[in-house]
């Protein structure tokens, strides 16, 4: 019972609170950097390997696929490993900011790449199967009406299909943030690894001079609540956004009939 | 990158073949292990998310959210640290197949909810007034006929799950990627970053793809089937406007 005590008053120190929580907004951040270059580097990719049908330019069809299918196929820990022996850092990153050391963000830096080029495969899949999903009479219409393609993909297809794949790419932001706790094996800074530091070392704060099995259950059941809270609340969102289209669907279906 | 044109590199890997095969097996063994285990939660969580009992849906709905919204990789730390510590030690693949198993139990669960309840209500009234009980309307006609919507994301998960044999590297597994890790920091075989990842990225896509491949073309399949069928319905609809 005194362990569970020492446990609960090791988290009553703000020092590691605000350890945790640092963690914490650097897997939020990380996270939606990675999804939201996801989405862009996501978009190319899918527009390109379903509309790219010009033999002249068949081979950036052929790299796309090879890339999608690749990093879809392989553990996102491979291309992590992969990016913090291979990946060059700019220079702007490779100094100390944000409080963190130089070897600290290069490492970021790095593993981050590797999240960012994983989730954009995952994403270049999304915006396909929302590309798949307008009508081909969109384009034939678009066409009659002299826009050319760029113009009908930028202001008729993309926002169509965009519009369809938002629940699913909101589910992938909390993937995402699942993910990123991947960087902990390289010992980044994010929620995860930050936890497993401070357990390493719980020792020295729970004043029983000794890891217990209660600060096994303390700290991995804050950040297991701190993971719960962010991507619960995301999943109400998406659940809420689905929720309105089907009711929105079934009106238009009553109101046509 | 040097490395992927070094000849000696190269040697170095094929030296150790073993040791890459050794990997590829354990993470086989995990993978089969935690598919079955997943399919077993799947079910199980499945029919009671579509049992129309509270308690039941409750529960299954408590599963699969508390799941699905944290880390694979918390729950694995947890898991295995915890028997640990309190000195219950079940070893780092009993761990990792449990935990997995777990995780992707909660994904299958949601695919066969999503199966089951895209069956017509119609079904199930027709089953029981030809005095079918709950088991065998279940086996002999609501499952039969979601297998092929359930099956496409069933395969899918199945690939994620493959992938996600690789957090069995935080806790010290023996899994292929561990092993490629150990493999090129080792003291006498380091160095041979280049090789040694595309090997073990070539078996990992050796593996998933096909099986990916087999999904997506179920998925358009059935995609095409549906339109098919949607548009022999609703033919004479127009025709009665």
């Amino acid at each position: 019972m005194e362990e569970w005590s020492a446990s609960l008053s090791m988290m009553e120190s703000s020092a590691i609170w605000i350890y945790i929580l640092k963690g914490t907004l650097f897997t939020v951040i990380i996270s939606a950097i990675a999804v939201i270059t996801g989405v862009i580097f996501g978009s190319v990719l899918a527009l390109v390997r379903n509309y790219c049908h010009d033999p002249r330019y068949r081979i950036f069809r052929y790299a796309a696929v090879a890339y999608i299918e690749i990093f879809r196929n392989t553990p996102l820990l491979l291309w992590i490993f992969i990016c913090v022996v291979f990946c060059p850092v700019p220079d702007i990153f490779a100094h100390r900011m944000f409080g963190l050391t130089t070897v600290e963000t290069t490492l970021l830096f790095k593993a981050s790449i590797a999240l960012i080029l994983f989730t954009s495969s995952v994403i270049a899949e999304i915006v396909r199967g929302g590309l798949n999903s307008v009508p081909a009479g969109q384009f034939e219409a678009a066409a009659s009406q002299g826009f050319n393609t760029v113009q009908t993909m930028v202001y008729i297809i993309l926002p169509q299909a965009f519009r369809n794949v938002v629940p699913t790419l909101l589910s992938q932001i909390i993937t995402t943030i699942k993910d990123s706790s991947y960087l902990a094996n390289v010992a980044t800074i994010e929620l995860m690894s930050r936890v497993r530091q401070v357990l390493s070392t719980a020792n020295i704060y729970n004043g029983t001079g000794n890891v217990n099995v209660s600060d096994v259950f303390v700290l991995y059941g804050c950040a297991a609540a701190i993971y719960f809270i962010i991507n619960f609340a995301l999943s109400l969102i998406v659940r809420h956004i689905n929720n309105r289209r089907k009711a929105a669907a079934s009106l238009y279906r009553t109101a046509k009939a | 990158m040097a490395t992927l044109i070094s000849l000696d590199a190269w040697l170095k890997v094929w030296t150790y073949k073993s040791t890459f095969l050794l990997g590829f097996l354990t993470t086989l063994e995990t993978a089969l292990f935690a598919v079955l285990l997943s399919l077993c939660l799947g079910l199980i969580f499945g029919l009671m998310s579509t049992s129309g009992k509270t308690v039941l849906q409750g529960l299954a709905r408590i599963y699969v959210e508390f799941i699905q919204n944290t880390p694979l990789l918390l729950q694995i730390c947890f898991l295995y640290y915890a028997m640990s510590f309190s000195g219950h030690s079940i070893g780092i693949i009993t761990s990792g197949i449990i935990s997995i198993g777990v995780y992707h139990g909660a994904y299958m669960a949601e695919v066969i909810r999503a199966g089951i309840q895209s069956i017509p209500r119609g079904q199930f009234e027709a089953a029981s007034s030809q005095g079918f009980n709950y088991l065998s309307t279940m086996y002999y006609i609501i499952l039969p006929q979601s297998v092929k919507i359930i099956l496409p994301p069933m395969v899918n998960q199945v690939v994620n799950l493959i992938k996600n044999t690789s957090c069995l590297y935080i806790i010290g597994g023996s899994d292929l990627i561990s092993i490629t890790y150990s493999f090129v920091t080792g003291a006498n075989t380091g160095g041979a970053h280049g090789p040694a990842y595309l090997v073990s990225g070539i078996l990992f896509f050796l593996i998933c793809f096909p099986l990916s491949m087999l999904a997506s073309t179920w998925e358009n399949n059935l995609k095409r089937r549906e339109r098919l069928t949607f548009k022999k319905n609703a033919d004479p609809a127009t025709e009665d406007a």
